[in-house]
């Protein structure tokens, strides 16, 4: 997992170059949060950890009501004109992140979003693509990647996932 | 006493808002949490979430409002839903339609999320329990029953500067009497633990079995307010006075006022909140609503965010969505 993140660092400052100082990390809830964190950190970045709670920019609303616990988004500086890099831990439909973007734009106008993920798996809805990539993953529809822990431990399960709740 | 439980759906899912009669500690903070994270929508350059985009919210008010119809109007554009005011004093209701006609016709154009607000009590616990399914109705003032959207308002502002309810004491200054906001504001404060309630007025404007509700009775403002941590003082509702109950409002706001001298009665962090419209000079004084320990206009802003929670909130309840 650490190699998986060293080589991402790399390939996120050779795309950045001379702008990675005043590049802004934006984590989404919850699991993508830990990534940037973990990321934020390689790239030794002075600007704030950012986060997005995508909840209320879901598209599943109308079909399984609001998720049970909502948490925060935190972009406490201006997004104008800035280089952000979206962040979470597995990229699968592509939904969560379209909701990302959305909200994204209720901040500002970015001048660039890349978009880092930790999981690519098969299994995408949307035309959606992830920059830098920690490792690519063949899963079969009912089985779930998530991060176990903070620590960024993954755990693949092979239950059903209920219907748009997962990425 | 009105059945609150037709507000739940078969799995005890908030589906109406309609007061805050038995609602537990738990359902009443999960609204506060969730309001908390519509307040920060606020922040943003763009005020708007797309959560409730093609649906249509009715403000169908009987009875005059500012600060609650607007506030329940902004919630909903915030919340990307379309909103129809009904001026009902125009309206066909003053031709003979009746209500639950006027809901009938609002349905067949396909709006499903309404706000009324009806001088009689119970008005919108009738029309909840007699719509179909995919209907969801809030209680934005019934008579002298309920305002939960307010009550729910005033804890989470409460919340925001002391949030250790169990510990709190409480004052609800006032017409006691013909306060829907009060009875709503005693069940919200009880369902959070909070012990030291106690209910301030004249006694021809306090209920009569006012302590069953769980709160002490005082007609003594000066020994009722001594060492309270919050005190909330209620509109004197001029126009729902039938009877000589008040010798005039001079001597109101002499006996029962509150002044930056009887503020001085409770304790020196003490916060005063007024669900407004306020009369200066009447129930409060000009220096006490507008002084530092005030917070009435936080109030208005804490409307917008505890609105867009309980339209999200039971909008999301919606019949076939997993419990």
């Amino acid at each position: 997992m650490a190699g998986w993140l060293d080589r991402m660092s790399r390939e996120i400052t050779a795309a950045c170059g001379e702008r990675l100082p005043d590049l802004l990390v934006v984590g989404i809830h919850t699991g993508g949060v830990h990534v940037a964190r973990a990321l934020r950190a390689r790239l030794a970045l002075q600007t704030p950890l950012c986060a997005l709670d995508i909840s209320f920019y879901r598209d599943d609303f109308q079909r399984i009501g609001l998720h049970p616990r909502v948490g925060r988004s935190e972009l406490p500086v201006s997004i104008d004109d800035r280089e952000i890099l979206l962040v979470d831990d597995v990229l699968y439909s592509g939904r969560t992140v379209r909701a990302a973007l959305n909200e994204l734009f209720d901040y500002g106008r970015p001048a660039r979003v890349m978009l880092a993920v930790l999981i690519e798996r098969t299994g995408h809805e949307l035309p959606i693509r992830a920059d830098f990539i920690g490792r690519s993953m063949d899963l079969a529809h009912d089985q779930r990647v998530r991060l176990a822990s903070p620590a960024l431990d993954l755990e693949v399960l092979d239950r059903p996932h209920r219907s748009g709740r997962d990425d | 006493m009105i059945d609150g439980d037709v507000q739940f759906d078969a799995n005890g899912r908030l589906r109406h808002c309609l007061t805050t009669e038995g609602l537990s500690g738990d359902q009443v903070r999960e609204i506060l949490d969730l309001a908390e994270s519509f307040a920060d929508v606020n922040d943003k350059s763009i005020k708007k979430v797309p959560l409730l985009r093609g649906h249509t919210v009715v403000n169908l008010f009987f009875e005059t409002s500012t600060r609650t119809r607007s506030t329940f109007e902004l919630a909903a554009k915030r919340l990307s839903a379309d909103v129809l005011n009904i001026d009902v004093a125009r309206s066909a209701t003053t031709k003979g339609e009746s209500l639950l006609d006027t809901i009938a016709n609002l349905r067949a154009m396909q709006c499903e999320l309404f706000v009324m607000r009806h001088p009689d009590s119970g008005a919108a616990h009738y029309v909840a329990g007699h719509v179909d399914e995919a209907v969801h109705v809030i209680n934005a003032g019934d008579g002298q029953h309920a305002h939960p959207t307010q009550a729910l308002l005033d804890v989470f502002t409460i919340r925001r500067h002391k949030p250790a309810f169990a510990d709190l004491s409480v004052a609800i200054v006032g017409d006691l009497r013909h306060s829907r906001v009060a009875r709503s504001q005693i069940h919200a404060l009880r369902a959070l633990g909070t012990r030291d309630i106690r209910v301030i007025g004249p006694r021809t404007l306090l209920p009569a079995a006012v302590e069953s509700l769980g709160v002490t009775a005082h007609d003594d403002i000066d020994r009722g307010i001594a060492d309270v941590d919050v005190i909330i003082m209620l509109r004197l509702q001029r126009e729902r006075m039938e009877h000589a109950l008040l010798p005039s409002e001079r001597e109101y706001f002499a006996g029962w006022g509150l002044t930056p001298e009887r503020l001085r009665r409770a304790r020196p962090d003490a916060i005063v909140l007024h669900p407004g419209p306020t009369n200066r000079g009447v129930e409060i004084h000009s220096a006490v609503a507008d002084g530092p320990q005030s917070v009435i206009l936080e109030q208005v802003t804490n409307g917008i965010a505890v609105r867009m929670a309980v339209m999200a909130l039971i909008t999301g309840n919606a019949p076939g969505q997993p419990a």
